[in-house]
């Protein structure tokens, strides 16, 4: 995988000499990444993961044609924001806004379906397949083991939200003109600022999907059915998604983990608008502290049967 | 660690170290005990004691609780009440600092199958913190050839057969040189070729040193390559000892064969033999305490033809029954 370990992979009889040297020699402190590395690839490997991504790759592309295909005859889109994703209208003026439009569509379920479905398969996917039991006995440790899982599915909530807004920049450019862009605010900004808006937005989205993850990783803990652990995670995000739409729960809507979810729109307004912004970060950090404890409470504490 | 006792592959090397347990016991467990949250007792007061350099059979019918001591001693399941030890240290306190000397097959092989079984290794190595990602490569190239499966390195594991698997799982349990080797029932699946493997590859480990535990449902299986052995039935240890003490505990018996079985008794009953039992051509008895040539001479003198004399070890088998006066296959 790495330099360091083709270097010396010839020489089978002297090597396994120098493997039971090595053995002797105290174990350095950066060979416990080894296990976060094979578990990013190992994750990136897996046909469900490749699947996510391209459906997530594919929404842009919908969009884009879709768009383009409405106003070949040279009308804009009508009505503006209150018929589609936010920024929609803008998409034939500059191609840059499909980045905006293709997370604004995907950030409501696409996305953290997505995340759910890695997270929730995070810990209940081993021991489905057995594999839980041969980690513990490396010895991985539930701890080490548990925090590899969330840092993969913080790095895949980073990779998917990446994907969505490369591929809306690939077919934006594509379709659409590109340049200066006009701020919610009104003001205009250059195009080189408009990108960089637009990777702070993907970050932000990214960010997002952290509460998401947390859930995840906890429910995964708590049944050795991958299957059933998925399902319930994104069976929760569709009952945060309905309950946040209803006026009388206003009072509980503040903590769920979808409601600040679109405030990334305000960074595209000049100047930011930071208030609901950070309001997100926060809630976010708040999930990922309870959930992420309640998981590490339950898995250090079970019993691997499966 | 390495030097204690080389255990060759015939049983006569268990009366070298005890088990008795002061020291070079591998695996100590003191009343142990697991309640699942159902209510059953799956392990009743285990008192294990594995010395060290045997090759350990751990013996009983399906559901009598090996799997959930062997977990316990992994550390996967914490105990009820009662403590375990591995490599003198208490688990699952000491995962961290005893795992990496332990290689485990439990339940059988359980491998990612979308990844190649190299890529399966590389997998759980990387799981260990302590192993060297420099060696990383050839140590797992070294697992494989060991196992066999040097050719079907780079197949995908869900294209493996379940011997293919279980050889998989044994290579990773190979990954490093281990102190202790836990199989949990390592020849299922396997072809009577693929048997004879594992059981000499076994004895190549003992041989080296590293302790054997070994869970396994079949009698002949742990007559054949253990010099110790535990038997289990729900949940409670029967009895543990080295193999060949086991046996002797069924008593074995004085067998002459001979065409004059009357005549045969007789003589045997002046020579104070007891328990003198008599079927068709052959007489079996307790083996007397003074020399069995004088038995057989006497035999002679009173002219009874004699076509066999010996004395027949009993077997694991025997000893089972006699132990627990039921056939090894009735479960628990």
């Amino acid at each position: 995988m790495s330099r360091a370990e083709t270097a010396d992979s010839s020489g089978a009889a002297e090597s396994a000499a120098s493997g039971r040297a090595a053995a002797a020699r105290a174990p350095s402190p950066l060979w416990t990444l080894g296990l976060l590395r094979n578990e990013l690839s190992t994750t990136l490997r897996r046909w469900r993961t490749i699947a996510l991504l391209g459906v997530l790759a594919a929404v842009p592309v919908l969009v884009g044609v879709a768009v383009k295909i409405e106003t070949s005859d040279g009308s804009s889109t009508a009505g503006g924001g209150g018929e589609g994703p936010a920024f929609i209208a803008q998409i034939t003026n500059n191609g840059l806004f499909l980045v905006f439009t293709a997370l604004a569509a995907t950030l409501p379920f696409f996305l953290p379906m997505a995340v759910g479905v890695v997270a929730g398969d995070a810990i209940a996917g081993e021991a489905n397949a057995g594999t839980l039991r041969y980690l513990l006995v490396a010895p991985a440790g539930r701890t080490r083991l548990l925090v590899t899982k969330y840092a993969t599915t913080l790095a895949f909530c980073v990779i998917a939200t990446l994907v969505v807004a490369t591929s809306a920049l690939i077919v934006g450019a594509l379709l659409f003109p590109l340049g200066e862009l006009t701020t919610i605010s009104g003001t205009r900004i250059s195009f080189g600022e408009g990108l960089g808006r637009a990777l702070l937005i993907a970050l932000i989205v990214a960010a997002s999907l952290i509460g998401i993850a947390a859930l995840g990783l906890f429910v995964s803990t708590l049944t050795n059915s991958g299957i059933a652990a998925m399902a319930t995670t994104v069976g929760l995000l569709i009952t945060v998604q309905i309950l946040d739409q209803i006026p009388q729960l206003h009072a509980i809507q503040p903590y769920f983990f979808s409601h600040y979810w679109l405030s990334f729109a305000d960074l595209m307004r000049d100047p930011v608008y930071w208030d609901d912004l950070i309001r997100n970060l926060e809630l976010q950090a708040l999930y990922a502290a309870v959930f992420g404890a309640a998981a590490w409470a339950r898995f250090t504490a079970k019993d691997i049967t499966a | 660690m390495a030097e204690l006792s080389t255990a060759g592959d015939s049983g006569d090397s268990g009366d070298t170290s005890d088990t008795g347990g002061t020291g070079d016991t591998v695996i100590a467990t003191r009343a142990l005990t697991k309640r699942y949250r159902g209510g059953q007792l799956a392990v009743d007061g285990l008192d294990l004691a594995v010395p060290a350099g045997s090759v350990f059979g751990f013996l009983g019918p399906n559901g009598s609780g090996k799997t959930t001591t062997i977990r316990m001693l992994m550390g996967l399941i914490e105990p009820t009440s009662g403590t375990a030890r591995v490599l003198g240290r208490p688990m699952p306190r000491a995962t961290r600092t005893v795992l990496p000397h332990v290689g485990a097959l439990i339940e059988g092989p359980a491998l990612y199958g979308f990844l190649s079984g190299r890529d399966n290794l590389l997998r759980y190595d990387s799981a260990d913190p302590v192993a060297d990602p420099r060696t990383r490569r050839t140590r797992v190239a070294t697992a494989l050839d060991r196992v066999g499966l040097t050719a079907a390195a780079g197949k995908k594991a869900k294209a493996y057969s379940l011997g293919m698997k279980q050889r998989l799982g044994l290579a990773a349990a190979l990954l490093q040189p281990r102190k202790l080797l836990v199989l949990d029932e390592p020849t299922n699946g396997l072809d009577p070729q693929g048997m004879r493997e594992i059981r000499s590859l076994v004895r190549e480990l003992a041989s080296d040193g590293t302790t054997v535990f070994l869970s396994s449902h079949l009698l002949d299986e742990i007559e054949q390559v253990c010099t110790h052995a535990a038997v289990m039935a729900q949940g409670r240890l029967i009895t543990q000892g080295p193999v060949a003490e086991l046996a002797a505990g069924a008593r074995s018996r004085l067998v002459v064969t001979t065409p004059d079985p009357g005549e045969a008794a007789r003589v045997l009953k002046e020579q104070g033999v007891s328990d003198v039992v008599v079927t068709e051509d052959r007489v079996t008895a307790d083996p007397p305490d003074h020399d069995l040539a004088e038995v057989n001479a006497a035999l002679v003198t009173a002219g009874v033809r004699v076509r066999g004399f010996g004395v027949e070890r009993a077997s694991l088998e025997d000893a089972f029954v006699a132990l627990t006066g039921e056939g090894f296959d009735v479960a628990g």
